[in-house]
């Protein structure tokens, strides 16, 4: 059975998240032959993903943070 | 004392004598592999790069000469006064008539007991199964969170950041500062990562990484607080602590060990960005390709569904019932042409019959038909009829009028 999407928006996923529903939805468009709307929904999901994934990567830098006493601040000791 | 002959042998030369030393010296097992402990003098580097010292201790001293090329792996400058173990072999410097220490390896005094110390410790726990290949955990080929146990101001460090970023800047570092030499090194390094290791949740990978240095530098990386502490991580340890050659008890219980720091980074991010990037482009291809194929599976059945519905549409039906309507009405259409030409031809046939027995007929073969003109009928009898009566004769083409002017019966 295909997967359902899930209701969360492809912006506040992390790049695991979205990289992930994304695997499962295109072996799931892959795998079955869906109702059309329902492949067409899943489509249009995997393509917020896509966006999702590429603004990530694009965006990526890396974040460094220091426990301290109390939890983790921002390193900026560099 | 028996007198010294001055004719018994020929005199050897200083050559030949040296020669002879020299065997003697060079081919003694114990003098080729042996570590002498001493204190450095006379300390000298000329321009070629060879070394050349002396070794002493209270009531003897020895030459020592160390070639360029063992020189030059050297990781500690010498000078007068310092305390060291060398290695090497005795030989003689025939020109100066001196037997001479040739080092290839050198390190401070105490360094062997410190190796010592290391090896019984390494055989401790080795035998207790923290180095077991089994005891090692998997490696996260995508780490998330990455936590980083060493100096917060020294090179590692940075050397580590520059290539996390350069190869994985999607992950989140997480810095758990400790001191990694000196007596205070062992606790703190032990207490970084068990902060780490209390953090919800845990590093996904914890590298635990120091520059280069020397053994004594290295030191807090054998101690076995530190071992054990690495040991009961529950995030994957890597350890990248000094150079290529240096081993560590650390090493031995992380589950993976790099040679140096930055190849500590490396290990833990086998996938980069770029592997990253790659993977979602296929990916969208794929979405791309399996939405066509949906359609196109769809487009392929419509057609066919197109095409079934056409056979069987009522406009083919009805065709096909004109056509046979057609059929039917051409055999109507002959079918009365037959019956009507039967009828035709019984028709002729009656008619022919009709004809034949018509009185006109009988009229033609020269019979004629008699009646009396007063009242028209038919005269069968000459009873009927008397002199002087108007007759009426009827032949096949005409009505003659006639007299009777004689009757004459006959018998019948």
């Amino acid at each position: 059975m295909s997967p359902k999407p899930t209701p969360k928006p492809a912006e506040s996923l992390t790049f695991e998240e979205a990289y992930a529903e994304l695997q499962t939805l295109v072996e799931a468009l892959e795998g079955n032959q869906n109702a059309l709307e329902e492949a067409i929904a899943l489509f249009e999901r995997g393509q917020a993903l896509i966006a999702r994934c590429a603004s990530l990567l694009d965006a990526a830098d890396l974040r460094v943070q220091q426990l301290t006493g109390n939890g983790l601040s921002e390193f900026s000791g560099e | 004392m028996e007198q010294l002959s001055l004719f018994q042998a020929a005199a050897l030369t200083v050559t030949q004598i040296t020669v002879v030393i020299r065997q003697l010296l060079e081919t003694n097992e114990r003098l080729q592999d042996v570590w002498v402990q001493g204190e450095i003098s006379n300390f000298s580097r000329p321009a070629s790069g060879h070394l050349y010292f002396t070794l002493k201790d209270k009531n003897a001293s020895i030459r020592v000469v160390m070639w360029k090329s063992a020189a030059m792996r050297l990781n500690l400058p010498l000078r007068d006064g310092m305390l060291v173990e060398a290695h090497g072999r005795i030989s003689v410097y025939d020109a100066g008539g001196q037997y001479q220490l040739q080092v290839d390896v050198l390190r401070p005094a105490g360094e062997g007991a410190l190796y010592a110390e290391f090896l019984r410790l390494k055989a401790r726990l080795e035998a207790e199964g923290l180095f077991d290949a089994a005891r090692k955990r998997e490696l996260p080929s995508y780490p998330r969170r990455i936590g980083i146990v060493t100096s917060p101001t020294g090179a590692a460090l940075r050397d580590m950041l520059n290539t996390l970023r350069r190869r994985l800047p999607l992950a989140q570092v997480i810095l758990a500062p400790a001191s990694v030499q000196g007596e205070a090194a062992p606790p703190e390094i032990v207490s970084a990562l068990q902060r780490l290791n209390r953090l919800n949740p845990p590093p996904d990978v914890i590298l635990l990484a120091r520059g280069g240095g020397s053994i004594e530098d290295l030191w807090s990386f054998n101690d076995e607080r530190v071992v054990r502490a690495v040991v009961d991580s529950r995030a994957p340890v890597i350890s990248g602590v000094g150079h290529e050659t240096d081993f560590t008890l650390a090493d031995f219980a992380a589950d993976l060990r790099a040679p140096t720091p930055t190849a500590a980074a490396e290990l833990a991010t086998p996938i980069t960005l770029g592997d990253l990037a790659l993977a979602t482009r296929s990916l969208s291809d794929r979405l791309q390709t399996a939405l066509y194929a949906q359609t196109d599976t769809r487009r392929t059945r419509l057609d066919d569904l197109h095409r079934r519905l056409r056979y069987h549409s009522p406009a083919r039906r009805i065709a096909n019932d004109r056509q046979r309507v057609d059929g039917l009405s051409r055999r109507a259409v002959a079918a009365l042409q037959h019956r009507l030409e039967l009828r035709r031809a019984r028709l002729t046939g009656l008619s022919q019959k009709l004809e034949s027995l018509s009185p006109l007929a009988v009229l033609r073969r020269g019979y004629a038909v008699v009646t009396r003109a007063d009242d028209e009928r038919l005269v069968h009898s000459g009873d009927q009829v008397t002199g002087g009566d108007g007759l009426r004769v009827r032949v096949s083409d005409a009505v003659i009028d006639v007299q009777v002017q004689q009757i004459t019966k006959e018998r019948a």
